[in-house]
């Protein structure tokens, strides 16, 4: 589902944030991507979503190659991916269900379609009652699981999370999380990057540690090696 | 497209200042354009007027014989430049001068030789009224050996001349400057619309909507804006027509208008500058939101 092999990337000032990173992501996955800010966390998820492309090395996301593809094709990457972000990323103007609906509409969904699938998504995130509320109106929680809800809508492969209970207490940092397991247990793929460690040691799920731009630790990489 | 609408209509509803704004400086930039279009159009319908009067005339030697100055005549007028040819004998000249020239009416009157030759009148097909054509026919007419001397008013000819390439190159020069102004007031406004929907654009990229789904909405505006400001640009213009023109009786009433034609070039000039604004700032600034 994602392969990255020798990802290097290097900021314009010189600066490198990925150095040789390699490792691969098996579909239906849980993937934790844990580091202090600025280990590259962030730098993964980007080229992952095609926000940014390798300097060398080569990134494979649902079969598409983001160190090689051209610039009219990132749409169609995207369509495969959900995103969600720290800071939500809301459109304050809208409620919730027109947030979730312009997510379709901005992929060319057709109109009469769109209802049900805001409704369907809204249901599984558990906000059905809230559809018409305005991003103030709700809690950060809830306007993270509108942001999932969006993320969703389009029926991802991938889902990518860069710190998605930041901005959350923890009790909300628990209702995100245990969503963002309900929907890999449905089948998606789901990277999530985080520094939270509690979260990381609640589970299972595997690891993959990043300092200064390099993998320091991969939990299937140690499995694998050991007899 | 429902949904491109009213994402460009939604600009105009958010920032109410800033869109008319922009349409009001559009409006000026084409009225300007407009008013040297007026200026230019009766300028050139006053020049036409005044070509018409372009003609070559050639005196003729006293007793030259009628037959000759037929024979000549249908030649001069087989000159690709030329559009007729009139005969002036010497009485249709004296009477001419008694007819015009009123101050020296009594002096025409006592005469008791008329001193006036008999002339050819050339006038010229139009496209042949500038100075380079009318020497060049004077010259052809010279050849005759009947004719004594030619006079085709090559000062104000050549002033005409002047005159029509200054008022070509002053509009085309005062045109360009400010479509150019409008242009850019046009990519500013939309600039500010992209970075005030920036936050939107970033959830478009995301979530994988097309380059042109995202631009659509901004080209949109740029096109309704300059369409706007068109619209403004002619109600100013007529409003300036009209307060020039008087009542109908001043000087200046004859004074035209634009054609349609005219005002629908107006019109597709400003979506054109619309959509090219819109279009230079969504290129350079859609990349870094």
């Amino acid at each position: 589902m994602i392969r990255l092999t020798r990802v290097q990337k290097a900021y314009p000032n010189g600066a490198m944030a990925l150095r040789n990173v390699s490792f691969e992501v098996q579909k239906g996955e849980f993937v934790f991507l844990t580091g202090h800010s600025g280990a590259g966390k962030s730098t993964i998820l980007k080229l992952l979503f095609a926000e940014q492309r390798p300097s060398s090395g080569e990134v494979r996301v649902a079969n598409f190659g983001v160190h090689d593809m051209p610039q009219s094709d990132v749409p169609k990457l995207r369509r495969k991916l959900g995103v969600v972000f720290q800071d939500f990323r809301l459109l304050e103007d809208r409620t919730a269900t027109e947030n979730i609906a312009f997510a379709l509409e901005a992929t060319g969904a057709r109109s009469d379609t769109i209802p049900a699938r805001v409704m369907r998504v809204l249901t599984q995130v558990g906000l059905a009652a809230k559809a018409r509320a305005y991003p103030r109106e709700l809690s950060g929680g809830e306007q993270q699981r509108v942001a999932i809800a969006r993320a969703l809508v389009n029926d991802p492969v991938v889902l990518l999370a860069d710190e998605p209970t930041g901005n959350l207490d923890e009790r909300a940092t628990r209702g995100v999380f245990q969503l963002l397991r309900e929907i890999n247990t449905a089948g998606t793929t789901v990277v999530m990057a985080t520094h939270d460690l509690d979260l990381v040691r609640q589970t299972a799920y595997r690891t993959i540690e990043m300092r200064d731009g390099g993998i320091v630790f991969d939990s299937a990489a140690d499995a694998a090696e050991e007899p | 497209m429902s949904l491109l609408l009213r994402e460009a209509l939604l600009s105009f509803r958010r920032t109410p200042a800033l869109s008319v704004l922009s349409v009001v400086a559009i409006a000026f930039s084409l009225f300007t354009v407009g008013l040297f279009g007026l200026v230019a159009l009766n300028l050139r319908q006053a020049l036409r007027g005044v070509e018409e009067r372009v003609e070559v005339v050639a005196f003729l030697f006293r007793g030259t014989a009628p037959e000759a100055v037929t024979l000549a005549s249908q030649d001069i007028a087989q000159f690709p430049e030329v559009g007729d040819v009139t005969f002036v004998s010497e009485e249709q000249a004296l009477a001419q001068a008694r007819r015009e020239l009123v101050e020296f009416k009594d002096a025409y009157r006592d005469l008791q030789v008329n001193p006036l030759p008999a002339s050819l009148a050339i006038g010229l097909k139009e496209g042949f009224r500038d100075a380079a054509h009318v020497a060049a026919v004077a010259e052809r007419v010279k050849g005759f050996a009947f004719v004594e001397d030619v006079r085709y008013g090559r000062d104000w000819v050549e002033r005409l001349d002047q005159l029509r390439s200054t008022s070509t190159i002053v509009g085309l020069l005062i045109g360009a400057a400010f479509a150019l102004v409008a242009i850019v007031i046009i990519g500013v406004t939309i600039r500010l619309t992209i970075l005030q929907r920036a936050r939107e654009i970033a959830v478009m990229r995301v979530v994988g909507a097309s380059n042109w789904f995202v631009r659509g909405p901004f080209l949109l505006e740029g096109i309704v804006k300059g369409l706007l400001g068109g619209v403004l640009a002619l109600v100013l213009s007529y409003v300036a027509y009209a307060l020039f023109r008087g009542n109908g009786s001043g000087p200046l009433a004859g004074l035209v208008f634009f054609q349609p034609l005219h005002m629908l070039a107006l019109l597709v000039f400003g979506v054109a500058l619309g959509l090219l604004g819109s279009l230079v700032s969504v290129g350079r600034h859609l990349q870094d939101v």
